[in-house]
């Protein structure tokens, strides 16, 4: 899972707009005596469950030269134990009726599955025999690394959104690996040894590095002894020390522009910004929230409104701020220009719009509007059990706790417009932005759609 | 709640039996409504859904039945654009409208308290009996739709999805493309019209999974429909989609670092003799995510591609096949030659025993994932609806599954699938990496 910045807003609306603790009464948690913590929340409109394992290991964990090892050893661990050869935990699932998947981001790799309920042994036992019996050939690697280079081609190397993304965090960033991308460089792709990612494997895959979720339709009691059974003998490991590798301060602007092929430029504007740590003191990322709520949040939102609708500047605009996660945050702001407008101009309005809010604050009813967004999201996101489960390891994996959903919640709900003033105008300053451009850059002659040919049918 | 249990439960009586969780009836204009009560959650799932989509812009230019979805909310008679938005954005509700080549509509999303209810059930009935479509919002949405239009033409996968719709559906209207000039073209009275046209009660699916009763659905029934314009649309059905005469190729040149492969041909409509041999089928050639013949040629033993697939995409007539994949550019005669390769042996020996015991093991084991919560089983409800299909649909699915035979499979995709007669697109995969 590449984090791009239109997912930005979703993570958000993922970490905060949270079904209450009160709404769910019933989750509950256990740590196995090796470490492994397992979370369960019962939810039993269907005879379904998702179950996930969690390994907090991403790519803010990689060093230059490895980039992208975690996500490649994701995609390994499809690829056999000694007792289940490669292809079989697929065919296993999917013949239980299981959709499966696993995706890496900066801070977690996480392995799930959808199915029956009375299939989750089957799943359990196969991730339990995954954690520490991994053959990690290297005939499948080769393959494998072929499969991961062409991801990369296909999400980031041919996307000018991608590529521009990548830059702009790598800019905004320094020293922080928050910078690397999580697919990687492919340079390092093309690098990587069998050896690397055994090593990786060896150190990280852990039940003390994992967390165990399921929701649906489940008896906490009875998966937590499935899990015993399948997981309890494990051994831990010593985990290497992590260290905070904090991002220095930013001190000036900072610009960069992409060239890749697009008819339209794209403004993308990026300032520092703090990431929750202590869900009951702070307010600063509830208000950050709250602003690019008021900016983006809800139809008729101000950007949409000023710089689509009225002044017609921007085709499209953004804003997003997602505070939960094990490094730095960014605040961000950006679209595409009218045609006939150019990306200055953009910059202008969206920075207005900022400037609006630090001078003169917001309507009580943008923040009764911004409000109303949390409470219903909160009741529809408990729809979707794969929205509640990766609520609850979201939170696990920054180091919050799913406790916190709840009061995440309350918080919101309690900034006040003087606060979403005070951090449109404290926070958003010039000398911790970071703006960058997508240069477009025109199709070569003769790469334009023709007409089909005529006579080929009847 | 264990409604959904229940639903499951029931799966092998008939839809339209009064115990069963389901209820349907129609509205005094001629609207079919179905109902799912499920008050696990405060709120409120509603689809409704029109013969609006591209293939019904008959002679008005493409891009139409986009334009006309996207500008319901642009004003209604006492609302302006921005009070529909405020109005949206008080009650908490989502709505978007949805269009295909067949179908236009809306779902919307809302909290059941009865404030919030009332207040987003209003603003879609509203939306739906006096969309202005103002000519000042058109000129803006027009300008924004070209530019997105511009955007997309510069994309490899854009280049392939249109050389292969024009490919498969020649002048079929399942061929229509909107592009710059035919949407600047689009005038206020094309919207207008094609409201008044397709945008009528008669026909109108209407389907409600959540926190309503039934007096309460029935009355936003009406409510949502009393406004259309009245009867049926004309025409009520499409042209049928005629096989291709011979096989093509299309190479389109582009920078890209990998090829989009594409190929296909027409495939099958919803409700087809040959659905369920066909729809099996194809989860083991290349449906069925990490366990597909495709995957395992292309992907696993090859290192060729991230992402290949086959799809059925079955409509109110044909609908196209598709056999897609990206690989980097200098892949593509291997990745082209493997596709081929796969396609003529599955055709020529149709699945093995133990293939077919998997899919149906997971297709019958999986069926309630796809009626796991409200918006799951709005869409299915609805595409069961909009495509006519037997009340029974749902019930009968995983017996369906069940009777499909090793012999079915082979003879279905014997006389529906020609490997002599396909379209291939190839953008981005005329030479090595510039």
């Amino acid at each position: 899972m590449l984090t791009r910045f239109m997912l930005v807003a979703l993570t958000l609306l993922a970490a905060v707009f949270a079904p209450s603790a009160q709404a769910n009464p019933e989750t509950r948690e256990v740590t196995l005596r090796n470490g492994m913590k397992v979370i369960v929340r019962p939810d039993r409109r269907a005879p379904v469950l998702i179950s996930q394992v969690w390994y907090r290991i991403g790519s803010v964990d990689e060093t230059n030269g490895i980039t992208g090892i975690s996500h490649v050893l994701e995609h390994m661990m499809f690829k056999g134990t000694r007792k289940v050869p490669s292809g079989e935990f697929s065919r296993r699932v999917a013949a239980a009726g299981g959709k499966e998947n696993a995706f890496t981001s900066r801070d977690h790799t996480v392995y799930h599955q959808q199915l029956a309920a009375r299939h989750l042994p089957l799943v359990l036992e196969l991730e339990a025999d995954r954690m520490r019996n991994l053959v990690l050939d290297e005939a499948e690697f080769k393959k494998e690394i072929q499969v991961v280079m062409e991801e990369r081609r296909w999400r980031v190397e041919d996307q000018p959104g991608s590529l521009v993304y990548e830059t702009l965090v790598g800019t905004a960033l320094q020293a922080h690996p928050y910078r690397i991308p999580v697919i990687g460089y492919m340079d390092d792709l093309r690098n990587l040894t069998i050896q690397d990612v055994r090593a990786w494997y060896q150190r990280w895959y852990a039940p003390n590095n994992a967390t165990l979720v399921v929701v649906g339709d489940v008896e906490p009691e009875a998966v937590f002894k499935l899990a015993e059974k399948h997981f309890g003998s494990l051994k831990p490991s010593v985990l290497p020390v992590r260290k905070p590798q904090t991002e220095p301060a930013q001190n000036g602007i900072r610009r960069v522009r992409v060239k890749a092929i697009a008819e339209e430029p794209t403004l993308t504007m990026a300032w520092r910004a703090p990431t929750l740590t202590d869900p009951e003191r702070e307010w600063v990322p509830y208000a950050l929230d709250v602003l690019s709520g008021v900016l983006h949040g809800y139809p008729g939102a101000r950007l949409h409104t000023r710089l689509v609708r009225e002044q017609r500047i921007a085709v499209d605009v953004d804003a997003g701020y997602d505070g939960i996660g094990r490094g730095p945050s960014l605040f961000m702001m950006g679209g595409s220009p009218a045609p006939g407008r150019t990306v200055e101009e953009l910059e202008a309005a969206l920075r207005d719009q900022v400037r609006l809010i630090a001078q003169e604050g917001i309507r009580p009813e943008e923040l009764a509007r911004a409000r109303t967004q949390v409470i219903a999201s909160q009741v529809f996101a408990r729809d979707s059990i794969s929205h509640q489960a990766g609520m609850i390891g979201n939170l696990e994996s920054a180091g919050l706790g799913y406790r916190s959903e709840s009061l995440l919640l309350q918080k919101m709900r309690e900034v006040t417009p003087e606060q979403v003033q005070q951090v449109a105008r404290e926070l958003l300053r010039d000398d911790t932005l970071t703006v960058a451009i997508l240069d477009p850059q025109p199709l070569p002659a003769g790469a334009k759609p023709k007409a089909p040919p005529s006579g080929v049918r009847h | 709640m264990r409604l959904l249990f229940a639903l499951c439960i029931a799966l092998f009586a008939p839809l339209a039996q009064a115990t069963l969780p389901i209820q349907h009836w129609q509205t005094a204009r001629g609207a079919q409504v179905y109902l799912l009560e499920n008050r696990a959650l405060p709120m409120l799932d509603v689809s409704i859904q029109f013969r609006a989509g591209h293939a019904w812009e008959d002679k008005r230019p493409a891009g139409t039945a986009s334009l006309t979805a996207h500008l319901f909310s642009a004003g209604t008679a006492d609302l302006s654009e921005q009070q529909i938005s405020d109005r949206l954005a008080d009650s908490g509700a989502q709505l978007s409208p949805t269009v295909d080549d067949d179908l236009a509509g809306f779902n919307l999303r809302t909290l059941s308290s009865a404030d919030e209810l009332a207040s987003s059930a209003t603003l879609l009935a509203a939306l739906l009996a006096t969309p202005q479509f103002p000519e000042t919002i058109l000129e803006r949405e027009r300008a924004r739709t070209i530019s997105g239009l511009k955007e997309a033409e510069t994309k490899p996968e854009t280049l392939a999805e249109r050389a292969f719709s024009a490919a498969v559906f020649g002048t079929h209207p399942y061929a229509r493309d909107a592009d710059v000039a035919s949407v600047t073209s689009i005038t206020r009275d094309d919207l207008v019209a094609f409201y008044k046209d397709r945008y009528r009660a008669d026909g109108a699916v209407v389907v409600m999974v959540g926190d309503i009763d039934r007096a309460g659905a029935e009355a936003l029934a009406e409510r949502l429909t009393a406004g259309l314009p009245a009867g049926r649309p004309v025409p009520w059905s499409l042209p049928a989609v005629a096989p291709l005469a011979a096989a093509s190729e299309a190479r389109i040149a582009h920078p890209a670092t990998q090829a989009h492969i594409m190929v296909g041909q027409p495939g099958m409509k919803r409700g087809d003799p040959d659905y369920f041999p066909l729809f099996v089928g194809n989860y083991i050639f290349g449906g069925g995510g990490f366990v597909s013949r495709m995957t395992d040629e292309v992907r696993q033993k090859r290192g060729l591609a991230y992402s290949v697939y086959s799809y059925f995409l079955p409509r109110l007539e044909y609908g196209p096949l598709m056999i897609g994949l990206q690989t980097k550019r200098e892949s593509t005669g291997e990745a082209l030659a493997v596709v081929r390769q796969t396609l003529s042996k599955f055709l020529a020996e149709g699945p093995t025993a133990a293939e077919l015991k998997a899919a149906k093991s997971n297709l019958v084991d999986g069926f309630p994932l796809r009626i796991e919560n409200n918006r799951k089983i709005l869409d299915y409800v609805a595409m069961v609806a909009f495509y006519q299909l037997p009340a029974t649909y749902i019930d009968d699915f995983i017996r369906n599954i069940e009777g499909v035979t090793i012999e079915q499979i082979r003879d279905a995709f014997r006389r529906r699938v020609d490997p002599g007669r396909m379209a291939t697109v190839v953008v981005a995969g005329d030479q090595a990496s510039p």
